[in-house]
């Protein structure tokens, strides 16, 4: 009936995760019943959970990540921890616990942090950004983030029904084939990223058809704002790679599901194909995360500096070429194969080539504040910390691309340094800086300044003391994931690493201070303009947030930075030009479909795991027939009236016109 | 194991005063104190990298941290040009600089790839030493096919000796690393890789499982010895002389997973055992047996409550 599913799935054996997850299960119930008992839950289900809204999806997609960050980083800590006391010692967590559990960082961090957070700023700032009034497939998307959200779950319900992987977060056959791991937890590794790389690839289809067909009037290639040109360079990595990745991670279920023998060592497999397959998807996947990143920085900057941002087609042109060179180089995560000189060198040359436009952006960020007034917001704090923090990445990532450097520190602590160095400052500071930066765009109110920087000072300095020592035991020849370890001079580098980790421990509760502080202090810091940072971008020429419609009018773009012109020539007539002509707008219906369908899948890959064979085609028939009941249905759109809108819009144009009026002369 | 002492290096030229120094401030027994001309090859490359690119990256930063500050909104004395967003010229520079680096870089690596190249014999008067690793779960079978003895998780080798590896694994994928000596190379099953190293000092070396390979990764480690050429001598007679023979029954007990396997020698070695386990005509290792790791679950936890 259960499969292979017993009570001795649930391991009472080892009480820290029993007691984290009752912890955490416990402030989710204590959540739920305040939520029902308030009687909140209807809001939610109408205005959040069946929302096809890009903007509701994109703040949910954020959620995701922030929460998601929280468990990861519960993972590093322990990391730390663990390391710090092994030294010829077991420390506090068994092998089989403590690969479970950098597994679980990895594939936490890449997949359910930083992938939802960037993925999630896309949603919400790209179409306003566009000047249009929604997502290509609003539906669609919904179904995406659901299923990113399903694939989430199921990492976290292996902490307490069975166990996750203990294989990485790339799980290298043969090591992951049933023969080396029998247990659960491939499986739910494997389903687990198979359901959310469908949701990404989803995702992806939905804004590179955004971005490519549904611009505003005037608002060709060559106008589009830079977050805009990374965030389709970043989508068309996905639309390419992800299918390589949903396949290489099929195949290997055949080889655990049905004995098929693609990667085992026995019956002619191969398992240097997995690795060149995963990261053939690997690879773009670093660009995919730090694309959009960079174009946060290039918003931020050029709105903080007040200027325009420097070197426009430098710049589209440095992002398209990164695209390119994306699926040129992954062969250098195992330059120590023994391929030979020509293919290492080819390989190494290709990597060090992305170097050059990903300089070129450092630079042109650089004389983006060149000769103007850099305002020293949080946002533009994640910005400079970002700059200056990333370029050593970038070095000590150029300097792994010399061949025979990388065969002295491949797999090393100083590989693991090196990308979190440029993971870290890369994508989640930028991460940040986006949040920070439409924070207000998104709620209509800023998040608090002041516990934001020193959030920031914390992560930072965090991040030096964590992982600077990690260079230097790397080249005194530690490996990665070592349990435990008898070196004496290894030892007090890792020491001081958990002194950073609590560093950035302290930067994460600082930045739940900062919201929990700032939302409770709304009122005061209402932001009723629509424009609260003096911006550049079109998202800023619409209120906060903005509404259901994004746009009264749909703007008609004649300009790089359409809304920087129309608000300079306000600023000098000291009025808003004349009122627009008011339609009524359609918009697309909620829709229970994206939540269903993952609720379904959900079981699917729960049932999977554990071989409820019922179960699994249950869920398939449920999530077939939420597709049916949406493709019938007969009203797809509704109808804001003309009033409606004219409503909404002259309340805002009423707050810019008074803004207008007390702007010093 | 670990000297904190430095020395001076033979081939490393004008850098290893330098190199030695930074070993020893950092205490180091890792890359930056190697003990063999690949591993000092392998530095001199990884510092020359390091220093042509820093001498771009500190400049930047420097720019980064300048510009912020001087050009911040408070500074009356900034010039502010709102408008200037566009210079050709200044583009051409920006590309250039990384590119040049690129360039200057990519030819390093061009040289060096070919140069340091594992499978390359290294260049001596001396013949090669020749052994095949065998990377098990999780302890390292040394082969010395010459000699026609094996050693389990202990290398030894003479100084000043080139060796060459050929290298498999009887298990999951595996990473051969002596970061005193040089270059990973990885152990695959049902292939064969090549590497080349020598030691050029006496002493006793980590070495290291290099890639996550399961519960017994932490402890796969071996003890790699270079010894005085005599001293070699005497230690393959002293293994040729005792110890069990290792024929396809040994080699079968080998498989099931097993750690902390104190060292020790086989007498003799059953032809082309190497070609057959990389070939895959003798089994690959068995994987977990779970009775045997609850077992080892709840050792644990008693070493913990005690």
């Amino acid at each position: 009936m259960l499969g292979k599913l017993t009570w001795d799935a649930i391991p009472w054996d080892q009480p820290l995760p029993l007691l984290s997850a009752g912890f955490v299960g416990l402030i989710l119930a204590a959540v739920l019943v305040w939520v029902v008992i308030k009687g909140h839950l209807p809001y939610l289900w109408r205005e959040w959970i069946t929302s096809v809204d890009h903007k509701r999806i994109g703040v949910m997609y954020c959620v995701l990540a922030l929460v998601m960050l929280v468990r990861g980083f519960s993972d590093a800590l322990m990391m730390r921890t663990q390391q710090a006391l092994a030294f010829q010692a077991p420390g506090f967590l068994p092998p089989e616990h403590y690969n479970q559990i950098f597994s679980a960082h990895g594939t936490i961090m890449i997949f359910f942090v930083a992938m939802p957070f960037v993925v999630g700023l896309m949603n919400f700032v790209v179409p306003l950004q566009l000047g249009v009034r929604d997502v290509a497939f609003p539906t669609f998307n919904s179904v995406g983030f659901w299923l990113t959200a399903a694939g989430a779950l199921l990492v976290n319900v292996s902490l307490v029904v069975g166990e996750f992987a203990r294989t990485g977060w790339l799980p290298f056959p043969p090591l992951s084939e049933l023969k080396y791991s029998p247990g659960v937890g491939v499986d739910y590794y494997l389903w687990a990223i198979q359901i959310s790389g469908v949701g990404t690839l989803i995702s992806g289809i939905n804004l590179v058809t955004t971005i490519l067909k549904t611009r505003a009037p005037g608002m060709r290639y060559t106008r589009m704002p830079i977050f805009c040109w990374t965030a389709l360079a970043s989508n068309l990595l996905i639309v390419v790679s992800f299918p390589i990745l949903t396949g290489t991670l099929a195949m290997l279920l055949l080889d655990r599901y049905l004995d098929f023998h693609f990667f085992t060592n026995e019956a002619g497999g191969n398992p240097m194909m997995f690795m060149n397959l995963i990261w053939l998807w690997g690879h773009p996947e670093v660009y995919i995360l730090v694309l959009p990143a960079f174009g946060v920085y290039s918003e931020v900057v050029a709105t903080f500096s007040g200027k325009p941002i420097f070197g426009y087609r430098s710049m589209v042109v440095a992002t398209m070429v990164i695209c390119f060179l994306a699926f040129t180089v992954w062969l250098h995560h195992f330059f120590t194969m023994g391929a030979g000189g020509d293919v290492n060198a080819i390989f190494g040359i290709a990597s060090m080539l992305i170097a050059i436009p990903t300089g070129v952006k450092v630079y042109n960020w650089l004389f983006t504040m060149y000769q103007g007034r850099v305002r020293f917001t949080c946002a533009m704090h994640w910005v400079i910390g970002f700059m200056v923090t990333f370029v050593i990445g970038g070095m000590t990532g150029v300097l792994q691309a010399v061949p025979p450097a990388d065969f002295q520190i491949h797999n090393s602590l100083f590989l693991v340094a090196h990308f979190h160095n440029v993971i870290i400052p890369g994508v989640l500071f930028g991460a940040f800086a986006g949040y920070t930066y439409w924070f207000p765009k998104a709620f209509g109110f800023s998040l608090d300044e002041r516990l934001g920087k020193v959030a920031f000072w914390c992560w930072f300095v965090g991040f030096y003391v964590a992982f600077m020592p990690l260079y230097v035991v790397g080249l005194e020849g530690m490996t990665r994931r070592l349990q435990h370890y008898d070196q004496p001079q290894w030892h007090p580098w890792l020491l001081v690493a958990v002194v950073g980790a609590l560093l950035i421990m302290s930067g994460i509760a600082l930045q739940i201070t900062q919201l929990v502080v700032s939302i409770r202090s709304r009122q005061r810091r209402r932001d009723v303009t629509g424009d609260v940072w003096d911006a550049r971008g079109l998202e800023w020429a619409t209120a906060s947030p903005p509404p259901l419609f994004n746009f009264a009018v749909v703007p008609n773009v004649k300009t790089e930075e359409p809304y920087w012109g129309t608000k300079q020539k306000a600023r000098e007539l000291v009025r808003l030009s004349g009122e627009p002509v008011y339609e009524p707008i359609e918009v697309p219906r909620n829709s229970p479909t994206g939540f269903l369908t993952a609720f379904f899948a959900f079981f699917v890959g729960f049932a999977l795991i554990w071989h409820i064979w019922w179960l699994a085609g249950l869920g398939l028939a449920g999530a077939y027939a939420t597709f049916v009941v949406f493709a019938w249905r007969d009203v797809a759109e509704n109808v804001i009236p003309r009033d409606e809108v004219a409503r909404i819009d002259r309340a805002n144009r009423l707050a810019r016109t008074l803004a207008l009026e007390e702007q010093p002369a | 194991m670990n000297k904190h002492t430095y020395r001076f290096s033979k081939t490393a030229g004008e850098y290893s005063t330098l190199f030695s120094m930074i070993a020893a401030l950092c205490g180091c027994s890792g890359i930056l104190d190697p003990a063999g001309p690949v591993g000092n090859a392998e530095r001199v490359i990884l510092f020359n990298s390091l220093a042509i690119m820093l001498a771009i990256v500190v400049p930047t930063i420097l720019c980064i941290l300048g510009f912020a500050w001087w050009y911040r909104a408070g500074n009356a004395r900034a010039t502010y040009a709102p408008h200037w967003a566009e210079s050709g010229r200044l583009e051409l520079i920006v590309w250039s600089i990384p590119a040049l680096v690129v360039l200057f870089l990519g030819s390093i690596a061009w040289i060096s790839s070919h140069e340091l190249d594992p499978a390359k014999p290294l260049s001596s008067n001396t013949k090669p030493l020749e052994v095949e690793v065998v990377a098990l779960d999780w302890k390292w079978l040394f082969i010395y096919p010459d000699q026609n003895i094996a050693s389990i998780n202990r290398l030894v080798m003479p100084v000043d000796t080139p060796v060459h590896y050929r290298l498999t694994s009887a298990s999951v994928l595996n990473v051969f690393w002596v970061p005193q000596l040089g270059s990973e190379i990885y152990a695959m099953n049902g292939m064969t890789t090549e590497l080349n190293l020598a030691a050029d000092r006496p002493g006793t070396f980590l070495g290291i499982a290099a890639h996550f390979n399961g519960d017994g990764f932490a402890d796969m480690t071996f003890e790699t010895q270079a010894v005085p050429a005599e001293d070699f001598s005497r230690w393959v007679a002293s293994a040729q002389a005792d110890g069990p023979p290792l024929d396809e029954a040994a080699y079968r007990a080998l498989l099931p997973q097993s750690s902390h396997v104190a060292p020790y020698t086989y007498r003799t070695v059953t032809p082309q055992l190497f070609d057959h386990i990389a070939s895959r005509l003798f089994p690959a290792g068995d994987g977990p047996d779970l009775a045997q790791r609850d077992a080892e679950s709840a050792e644990f936890a008693d070493a913990r409550a005690r």
